[in-house]
């Protein structure tokens, strides 16, 4: 070590080689990612899966899409941490904390950063009428005294894109996310028949008409979808537990809770 | 405007340069610094702005002004602009002053400069387009779509290649430590950049990653945290070790800390990634990994801000007049204390109570503010001078600068420790009966609005701070030279062409002649790292005549290291330089000078 960093040593050499030292840098550089990464890639994809988590509909897709423009994910996370009071805050009706393998279609995946507002990674379970979330968007003070998040009027005037769908579709379809040829040919159809089933329920309750074809639609159904395919399978199974790394997370809830 | 003047200037050397005929003379491109050094400007001043009004939105709903200045649209265009455009501008104004002093040698290629810079700004223009409209991957200082990202990769390679062929033509054989930083940070951004960009495109601006969940979560928080390592901290590093010792006329503090904490910086930094995905949906073990590593970083971190701190050993006093020392000092302090705050963030019961709150906010303003900003700002109220060749208009105005910034970040920080923390412990808070005692979030978000509104007092503190530079800036620029023709230097023609020998490894032959030029430093600085590759005096110089500077840095040298080796392998490599600079203003001269040369090997 003294022979490599005296003020002569050899460091002092490798000074005088750019290359090398690019090279050897580069080096340093690659060891940590890929030790991490490579794992994830070999191992994750058989582990964790759930079965009822599904790819979404044409519509929440679009949904998704318009939650990420509009940087919904800057003020909200979608991961719940395994702690007591998250599971209470977050976790009621069956949703628990969130899993790798809720996550599998999530491109990109939306974990956020920072809980301005509350987490939604279960808003499906928490909050599923449509006109809540109709109000909500257009005003949110309107729903929800005294927050902060900013209105989105535009929502119930500008009209989804139907026909950028397939291409969509396809893209994700290529990246690996099992859509079936005929869904991926059929999108705009497809969205149209749910949009307007929201659009009915939200006259139903009372609410404004003619959204069928507005953006809030997409929205709304991505909202009401977070969460859903989670607690499906909490019902079908035996327990709510997480497959493979539930015991970890239970220790966290203990410890979590004793403090 | 330029062009008249650096003819001259060669002119006046041309007699010199024919009389000492191993004596090269060349100039370096100062236009392009100026450039950055506006861009960084401007672009600081917009991207601030922006933070102010997105730290207005969140106490007070009413400034979302409408679907395109919502918080969600412009939060990626204040991280984007003062990370990218303020941050970025500001190390590639660092990178092109320092690399061509330290390798006394021009850029490689004006043409790439130009390109690097206009291009660099295209890319922002495009995303302060793009971001408003929703065009976002969503991915945090990853958010530019598919066509732009394509565009930063080649611009990025071309400053690469304009970086590499400068070091490749140098005319001083070893890599000073700012250098090292700034390969770090080319090769790793780009890196980077590719690895967490990949991405297939729906539409013209859509795309999906080629990642799903988890892993989209890793490579995103390996880029995401590597951003900060290799955007906000390496290159800024390489500026500090440049620039300290300038404005402290003192020899960096240690050589042996040099390399000891920049390869243990890049080694452990890439590793810390997933310290920001603790308790998520990872696996366990890359959190704990994640946490290790960062726990580790404190030291290689300590070791620069030790190493940028005791450059001032025994200089302290320097630190009442000089404004640029005492940005430079806060600028480390707050590098310092974030460099430990990470740490202790990235422990996961730390990180249980912080992640998501204000407290990650804090620690990046403390960082982005107090150690980006002010070692941004300290650099340029150093360079003012010397790129324009007159006095700064103000010290007093730098001065209030420095104190309005100051306290500016004091109270952005603090407000939202206090907030963070407050967040925290309502989350989790138990009622005796074993209920959430906040179940509502929003009892949560209105507790803290007060201090929203003091972290909106700071940041303004802070911006109006940068408006007295720019105000500082403008009356300088107003009261110097017409003309500002690139300085011109002179160096000992260098038999060897240290850029060739890279890879060659034959060790034995270069360390020969070595200890030469090693203890010629060493008897001048009293420390075995150099500070004097450029000379402050002769930069000042270089609107004299030149022909008496040439005598300057030129002779003390030429006699050490030149004749020496000329018997070398001189003959090939003494044509390599000239030919390449032929391009240069000072062509022919060289073109003369290398005739001689071969004569005389
Ligand atoms: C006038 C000065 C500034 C103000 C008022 C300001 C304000 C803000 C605000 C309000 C946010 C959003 C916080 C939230 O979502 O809760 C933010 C985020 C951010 N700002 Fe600033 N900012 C300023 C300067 C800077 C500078 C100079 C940098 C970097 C060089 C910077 C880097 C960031 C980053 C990286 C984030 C995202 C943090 C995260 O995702 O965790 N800011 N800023
Ligand atoms: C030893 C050095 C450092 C370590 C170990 C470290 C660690 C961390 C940790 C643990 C987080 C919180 C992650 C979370 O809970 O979401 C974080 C966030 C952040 N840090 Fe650091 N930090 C270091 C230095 C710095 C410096 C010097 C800067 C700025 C110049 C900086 C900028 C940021 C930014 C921008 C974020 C926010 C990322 C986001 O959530 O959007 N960090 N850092």
């Amino acid at each position: 070590m003294g022979r490599f960093i005296k003020s002569n040593g050899m460091h002092r050499t490798l000074e005088g080689w750019p290359l090398v030292f690019t090279v050897l840098t580069t080096l340093s550089i690659l060891v940590g990612g890929l030790v991490e990464f490579l794992p994830l890639v070999l191992v994750n994809n058989s582990v964790d899966r759930i079965e009822t988590v599904e790819p979404w509909t044409p519509l929440e897709l679009e949904g998704r899409d318009i939650y990420i423009a509009e940087g919904c994910n800057t003020c909200h996370s979608q991961q719940v941490r395994p702690f007591r009071h998250e599971i209470e805050r977050y976790g009621q009706n069956g949703g628990g904390y969130s899993k790798a393998g809720e996550t599998v279609y999530e491109r990109p995946f939306l974990w956020g950063s920072k809980r301005t507002g509350p987490d939604l990674a279960r808003e499906g379970l928490l909050r599923p009428q449509a006109l809540w979330h109709v109000r909500h968007m257009e005003d949110p003070r309107s729903t929800s005294k005294g927050s902060i998040m900013p209105p989105y009027p535009h929502l119930l005037e500008k009209k989804i894109d139907f026909d950028g769908l397939t291409a969509k579709l396809r893209t994700l379809k290529r990246l690996g996310t099992p859509y079936a040829e005929e869904t991926i040919e059929n999108a705009a159809t497809i969205a149209r028949t749910q949009a307007k089933a929201i659009a009915t329920e939200v006259e139903e309750q009372g609410g404004p008409t003619d959204l069928e074809d507005k953006k809030i639609m997409a929205l709304v159904a991505y909202l009401q979808s977070l969460g859903t395919d989670v607690a499906a399978a909490s019902d079908a199974g035996p327990s709510d537990a997480g497959p493979s790394d539930a015991g970890s997370a239970e220790s966290d809830v203990t410890a979590d809770a004793s403090k | 405007m330029a062009q008249a003047s650096t003819a001259s200037a060669p002119t006046d050397m041309r007699s010199a340069g024919r009389e000492r005929s191993n004596i090269d003379i060349f100039t370096y491109d100062e236009k392009i610094v100026r450039y950055f050094v506006y861009a960084t400007v401007l672009w600081g001043f917009i991207g601030m702005a922006v933070g102010a009004l997105i730290a207005l939105q969140l106490p007070w709903p009413a400034a979302n002004l409408g679907e395109y200045l919502s918080f969600g649209r412009l939060r990626p265009v204040h991280t984007n602009a003062v990370i990218f455009a303020f941050a970025g501008n500001s190390i590639f104004a660092a990178i092109y002053y320092s690399t061509q002093r330290l390798c006394k040698a021009r850029m490689f290629s004006d043409w790439m400069s130009k390109f690097h810079f206009w291009g660099w700004q295209a890319i922002i223009v495009s995303a302060a387009i793009t971001l408003p409209l929703g065009y976002t991957t969503s991915k945090e200082y990853a958010e530019l779509e598919w066509p732009i990202d394509i565009a930063i990769a080649v611009v990025w390679i071309v400053f690469a290649i304009n970086f590499f062929g400068t070091l490749y033509k140098r005319r001083e054989k070893h890599l000073y430590v700012a250098l090292w930083f700034y390969i770090a940070t080319i090769v790793t951004v780009a890196v980077l950049h590719v690895g967490n960009s990949l991405a297939l495109p729906a539409s013209m601006l859509k795309s999906y990653p080629i990642y799903a969940g988890v892993q989209d979560a890793l490579v995103q928080w390996w880029y995401g945290h590597n951003a900060v390592a290799f955007f906000l901290t390496t290159p800024f590093l390489g500026l500090m070790y440049y620039f300290m010792p300038k404005a402290a006329e003192r020899p960096v503090f240690s050589y042996r800390l040099s390399i000891v904490h920049f390869w243990s910086l890049v080694f452990i930094y890439i590793w810390a990634g997933p310290h920001h995905l603790q308790y998520t949906s990872l696996p366990e073990w890359a959190g704990t990994l994640g946490m290790l590593f960062s726990v580790m970083l404190w030291m290689p971190s300590w070791g620069g801000m030790i190493n940028g701190l005791f450059t001032l050993r025994g200089a302290w006093h320097k630190l009442r007049d000089s404004v640029v020392l005492k940005m430079f000092v806060i600028g480390i302090t707050f590098y310092g204390m974030s460099t430990f705050e990470g740490p202790l963030l990235s422990i996961k019961s730390v990180n249980a109570l912080s992640h998501y709150t204000d407290w990650t906010i804090g620690h990046v303003h403390s960082g982005a503010l107090g150690w980006n900003g002010f070692m941004t700002f300290g650099m340029i109220y150093w360079l003012l001078p010397r790129l324009w060749r007159t006095e700064l208009w103000s010290q007093k105005l730098a001065n209030a600068h420095f104190w309005t910034g100051t306290i500016g970040i004091l109270l952005y920080v603090l407000a939202m420790y206090n907030s963070g923390i407050t967040q925290g412990l309502m989350w989790r808070a138990f009622d005796e009966a074993g209920n959430l005692m906040y179940p509502e979030f929003i009892e949560t978000v209105v507790q803290v609005i007060p201090m929203y509104w003091v972290r909106l007092i700071g940041g303004l503190l802070y911006l109006g701070g940068v408006v007295m530079m720019m105000a500082n800036m403008y009356m300088t620029i107003r009261s110097a030279p017409d003309e500002l023709p690139d300085p011109a230097f002179a160096a000992p023609r260098q038999p060897m062409n240290y850029g060739h020998g890279d890879g060659s490894g034959d060790g034995t032959s270069e360390q020969a002649p070595e200890p030469a030029p090693a203890r010629a430093r060493t008897a001048s600085e009293s420390d075995p790292v150099p500070t004097e590759a450029d000379d402050t005096p002769a930069t000042k110089k270089a609107s004299l005549p030149g022909s008496r500077k040439a005598e300057g840095p030129g002779t003390k040298k030429a006699e050490g290291p030149g004749p020496k080796k000329a018997e070398g392998p001189g003959t090939k490599k003494a044509q390599l330089p000239g030919s390449k600079k032929a391009k240069g203003p000072d062509a022919s001269d060289d073109a003369d000078d290398d005739d001689n040369e071969d004569d005389a090997s």
